[in-house]
């Protein structure tokens, strides 16, 4: 059967202890992980990991089924590449005289609409939201003059269908009263 | 002292994180627990000495042991089993009866001491993540480091534990929360946003499957622990009575139909009976209730049922299309879609189709069990123990069977007329954990015959727990089937690895005096003509009672479907 990228998002209570709960999943299966983000969603105290892998249509079933039965994981979906929007932000940090010398290393920022963060006399950092392909040209092409450090968030990703999670949420906790 | 509690309890509530947690065990009726103390978990056992009248510890000989004997309380009663640990080797001696009960959904609740809050984290004097270490293998977990936390985290352990699937969760409590003042308020838990126990019935789901058993000519069910964990043993009678359905039971569902009943067709999987495993491969409608399709039971997954349409009754989402893909899932508890299903399914017989059972298991009778319980070797084999119980008890035992061949020969051969009776470690295949079960079992019980069935090499691995039996009366019958090898393992050795014995034999010490120091009655049978004498003694003894016999030690357990062969590949020899 063939893999296929999914962005997993599971949205969880906010607890010690749940982030383990839902990478073991993957690890249980040798499963890598390519990204991780974490944050808050929409609803106070349900938090939602967005997570990417690549797997088959049916063992990305099967892990979802069972990240959906933990016990402190209100909802977890996944979606192809084809119903999310989704974005990852890159920081670099270069000399700053690599910049000054009006070379090309200028020029490369702005083609790649890219955004000076901070410019201290010795680094300046730059700032490049994209997809992937996208961080990662501009990587390659500030290689040449020389990166310090460089870091990529994991994917963060907005799904296309429109229930939404406060629906969701009001199902299952309309199931709790009853 | 105990005036002073109940007052404080009473009127102020005031009470400590300790007093907190056995109250909260009284709260939920739990009158009787396993475990074994140790520095972190002092306070609570101090709090124990205080509620001995309401709450009975059992002190096992190991904390393992304390896990298995709750699994067998919870097996044998169907309440929620509670065992308790000290922090680090204590906690993790917990792990296989958790892991044991995680995979064969026992609902558990195991607390475990911890180091005081502040010394979290440095590596403190018998310190272990158990949180970590135990989340792979629980249910739900949590580390309670504030007295205040106590009430709500145990009412929410309990529902977790019984409710939906069942499962263990594990309670960490630190030292300082033991000993921490707070004002005790016990709620019982309603419920979560995060957490559906039991997916609600789609009545078109119901229909859909009836439909399918309608037109069936073949239908063929398969049922699991799902019928004993939902009490719907009389709805599943009722449902395949009605329909005429053969069932044949997963060793985890054994006992929820009796071994006599008409449309029993016995068990499934790699030992299980020849008629169920061939005609797998030939029923065009298969239902499976209640089961999770363990691989010990489908062999070979591409050649499994292919013919047939699948319908799969299970409370657990996350079962459905696991290992065999479903024509219609029916999500919800067995009890209530059984009594759906059973009102719009016809009455039928399936009077040929049952014959071809009852064809195969001739054939069986003639290749396989006759021999098996009546050997013409003077060499006995462990069916005719089994068979002897059959004959001269009621049927209505709690059998305990631990992991090997002797399990299977238990669980082929042991007739049941009394639902809940087969305790055995079926999911993780735990070496040791009958003897401890069979504790639980009988002190949930009491009024009922446990008799643990017991090979050499198990009955060593938690040998301790006679102590447990010594200390607490406890009337267990424990039949070793002594074949001084390690019988299953080394009959791979003989049928695939060339007979090459590494390491599988036993040289067994003197169990007699072993038993005998505990104070148990023993005795040892060699030659068959004593077989039944002894099995009676054993039966009709008040008290427990150690029946050794001395077994084939190179017999087979056939039938047998090899590692990766198909269901319909099952050998007779």
């Amino acid at each position: 059967m063939k893999k296929q990228r999914y962005t997993i998002s599971v949205f969880t209570e906010d607890v010690v202890g749940i982030l383990n709960r839902v990478s073991i999943i993957f690890t249980r299966r040798k499963i890598n992980v390519e990204s991780i983000a974490a944050s808050e969603s929409e609803i106070k105290g349900i938090y939602r990991y967005t997570i990417v892998i690549t797997e088959t249509a049916d063992q990305i079933n099967k892990v979802v089924g069972q990240l959906d039965k933990q016990v402190e994981v209100v909802k977890a979906l996944f979606h192809p590449e084809s119903e999310i929007v989704h974005q990852e932000i890159a920081l670099y940090k270069v000399r700053t005289g690599v910049l000054a010398a009006g070379g090309n290393a200028e020029k490369i920022v702005r083609a790649h609409n890219a955004r000076v963060l901070s410019v201290e006399v010795e680094f300046t950092v730059i700032e490049k939201t994209g997809h992937k392909e996208e961080t990662q040209q501009l990587f390659d092409d500030l290689q040449p003059f020389g990166i310090l450090e460089f870091v990529r968030s994991g994917r963060v990703a907005i799904t296309k269908p429109m229930k939404t999670l406060s629906s969701i949420v009001d199902q299952l906790e309309k199931l709790v009263q009853n | 002292m105990e005036e002073l509690l109940t007052k404080t309890m009473t009127n102020q509530k005031l009470m400590t994180g300790s007093q907190a947690i056995v109250h909260s065990l009284i709260a939920e009726g739990v009158d009787l627990i396993f475990g074994y103390p140790g520095g972190a978990i002092m306070p609570v056992y101090d709090a124990l000495y205080f509620v001995e009248d309401k709450i009975t510890h059992i002190l096992t000989r190991h904390e393992q042991g304390a896990t298995h004997a709750a699994q067998g309380f919870a097996r044998a009663t169907g309440k929620v089993g509670v065992c308790i640990a000290t922090s680090g080797p204590g906690a993790t001696n917990l792990i296989t009866g958790i892991a044991d009960a995680q995979i064969d959904s026992t609902p558990l609740v195991c607390i475990t001491g911890q180091v005081a809050s502040q010394l979290l984290g440095t590596d403190a004097f018998q310190e272990t993540d158990i949180i970590g270490i135990s989340m792979p293998v629980t249910k739900w977990n949590f580390q309670i480091t504030r007295a205040e936390e106590i009430p709500y985290a145990l009412a929410k352990a309990f529902y977790i534990a019984r409710t939906g699937r069942p499962g263990p969760v594990l309670i960490d409590i630190t030292k300082d929360a033991q000993f921490e003042k707070l004002e005790f308020d016990y709620k019982p838990f309603k419920g979560m946003r995060s957490y559906v126990p039991v997916p609600k019935l789609s009545l078109t789901k119901v229909a859909e499957a009836a439909t399918l058993i309608n037109a069936a000519k073949k239908p063929f069910v398969l049922f699991g622990q799902g019928v004993l964990l939902a009490q719907a043993e009389i709805e599943f009678k009722t449902f395949i009575e009605k329909a005429g359905l053969p069932s044949a039971w997963t060793i985890m569902g054994l006992s929820a139909l009796d071994s006599d009943h008409y449309l029993n067709v016995g068990m499934l999987g790699m030992h299980g009976n020849y008629a169920p495993n061939k005609l797998t491969n030939e029923c065009d409608v298969l239902i499976a209730v209640g089961m999770r399709f363990d691989d010990r039971v489908t062999g070979d997954l591409s050649r499994y049922a292919k013919q047939a349409e699948v319908i799969h009754l299970e409370i657990d989402p996350s079962e459905i299309d696991k290992n065999v893909k479903t024509d219609v899932a029916v999500l919800g508890n067995a009890k209530e879609s059984l009594k759906a299903l059973t009102d719009l399914v016809n009455k039928n017989e399936h009077k040929d189709w049952l014959e071809k059972f009852r064809d195969l298991e001739k054939e069986e009778y003639t290749e396989v069990i006759n021999e098996e319980l009546n050997p013409k070797s003077e060499i006995m084999s462990m069916g005719e123990v089994i068979d002897k119980i059959n004959l001269h008890s009621d049927q209505k035992n709690i059998i305990v069977s631990d992991v090997g061949q002797h399990q299977m020969i238990a669980c082929r051969y042991a007739k049941f007329k009394q639902t809940r009776s087969s305790i055995t470690s079926g999911g993780l295949g735990t070496m040791g954990f009958c003897l401890p079960a069979a504790i639980g079992a009988k002190m949930g019980r009491p009024k009922t015959q446990v008799i643990s069935i017991i090979g050499d090499g198990g009955f060593q691995m938690t040998i301790q727990e006679l102590g447990t039996i010594f200390q607490f009366k406890t009337a267990v019958k424990i039949v070793v089937l002594n074949n001084e090898f390690l019988g299953m393992v080394r009959q791979w050795q003989e049928l695939f690895f060339e007979k090459r014995y590494a390491s599988t034999t036993m040289v067994n010490p003197d169990f007699q005096t072993i038993v005998k120091g505990y104070g148990i009655k023993a005795k040892k049978v060699d030659k068959r003509e004593n077989l039944e004498e002894a099995v009676k003694e054993m039966l009709e003894h008040d008290g427990s009672y150690f029946l050794e016999v001395m077994v084939g030690k190179e017999n087979n357990v056939f039938p047998m479907i090899a590692t990766g062969a198909s269901v319909s590949e099952i050998r007779l020899k």
